[in-house]
């Protein structure tokens, strides 16, 4: 995650904003899986080595959802290898995103009125967006 | 490390998927604890970071590679039961989306790397922060051996499925060895990126560090005497 250039001695304990860190690291995610994962080894991974290694690759059977449009990180019918897998992982990111928030906001504790207001308070506004 | 359909047989898949369930059952529970409206959008960006994160295959030698679990991460930075739904959601989005790691396997890789790798860190980051000085210098450098220790961790815990309910007729102490061999290795990559990535946020927002909410108040302090 990016790292900002610190703000010394006026507020010496301002924070990177909620929204910003957020919006930041969301950008850095999608950058990974969008541009840096072209640049990945293509190599087998430790399991499929080992098992390649030890004699077992042979028993592993395609996915049921093998014929998937995005499946092994490819796009369907984008045939640059640099487009469709970077297509592949910010589609990808979007729908953990989605998922994980979904979840997230679903189990977490609403606040309620009068309760917990003794949290480490922040100095920032917007904190809760 | 994600598991295809095929390596194991059916019985043990099945049981891989009970334990599974339950465990994002036990999840969903203990998941209230960690999260508010505050650190609610911190799993989501979690998640998408390791999804992210687990695109990237680094090399490490002989013609193998390893990429971030990210088990260690999530559980330091948005709590252990958080953490296990985000590496569910993950591993759920990769088996069903990208067709990485099989359909019948999914409740394997959710045990070994949503449970497993989770677990195990959080172990072992939790019990190291009991035993040391409580300095948020230490934060990140911990968060990286809990890291490394969490890959040979799943490897092992693979290994012993293998020899359970492993297809293929192949000696489970060759498959141990081998599997801890590279995976100590790939544990190395994944206890650099994780130490890097909760150092970024203990400088930036070190209050949404899960890992280090009782060192909240301290950290400002030291930010505080640093300028003068």
């Amino acid at each position: 995650m990016s790292r900002q250039p610190t703000r010394p001695a006026t507020r010496p304990t301002a924070r990177l904003p909620l929204r910003v860190f957020l919006l930041g690291g969301l950008i850095v995610a999608l950058l990974v899986a969008g541009v840096g994962s072209y640049y990945a080894s293509a190599h087998p991974d430790g399991l499929e080595y080992v098992a390649e290694q030890t004699g077992f690759i042979d028993s592993a059977e395609d996915s049921a959802t093998a014929d998937s449009p995005f499946a092994d990180y490819a796009t369907k019918g984008v045939d640059n290898p640099r487009l469709g897998g970077g297509l592949a992982g910010v589609l990808g990111c979007l729908v953990v995103l989605l998922l994980t928030s979904g979840v997230a906001y679903a189990v977490r504790r609403r606040r309620t009125p009068a309760s917990t207001a003794s949290t480490t308070s922040t100095h920032t506004g917007s904190d809760a967006a | 490390m994600h598991v295809p359909d095929g390596f194991l047989d059916a019985p043990t898949s099945v049981a891989t998927g009970v334990v599974a369930a339950a465990a994002v059952g036990v999840a969903l529970k203990g998941a209230r604890r960690e999260l508010d409206d505050r650190t609610a959008p911190m799993a989501g960006l979690v998640a998408t970071f390791i999804f992210a994160g687990q695109m990237i295959n680094f090399p490490v030698g002989a013609g193998t590679s390893g990429h971030l679990l990210g088990g260690a991460l999530a559980a330091i930075l948005v709590g252990p039961f958080t953490a296990c739904l985000c590496l569910s959601a993950v591993l759920i989005v990769q088996a069903l989306l990208m067709a990485d790691g099989g359909v019948t396997a999914l409740g394997t890789n959710i045990t070994l790397m949503a449970v497993v790798a989770v677990v195990a860190s959080w172990a072992v980051f939790h019990g190291l922060r009991r035993v040391l000085p409580s300095r948020p210098g230490l934060v990140a450098p911990l968060a990286g051996v809990a890291a490394f220790l969490s890959v040979p961790a799943a490897a092992a815990v693979f290994t012993l499925l293998f020899g359970i309910g492993g297809v293929a007729p192949v000696d489970t102490g060759d498959v141990l060895t081998a599997m801890l061999g590279w995976h100590t290795v790939i544990g190395v990559g994944e206890a650099v990126i994780t130490a890097l990535v909760v150092g970024a946020v203990m400088t930036t927002r070190p209050d949404l560090v899960h890992g280090a909410r009782d060192l909240a108040a301290a950290t400002e302090l030291e930010i505080r005497k640093v300028p003068a």
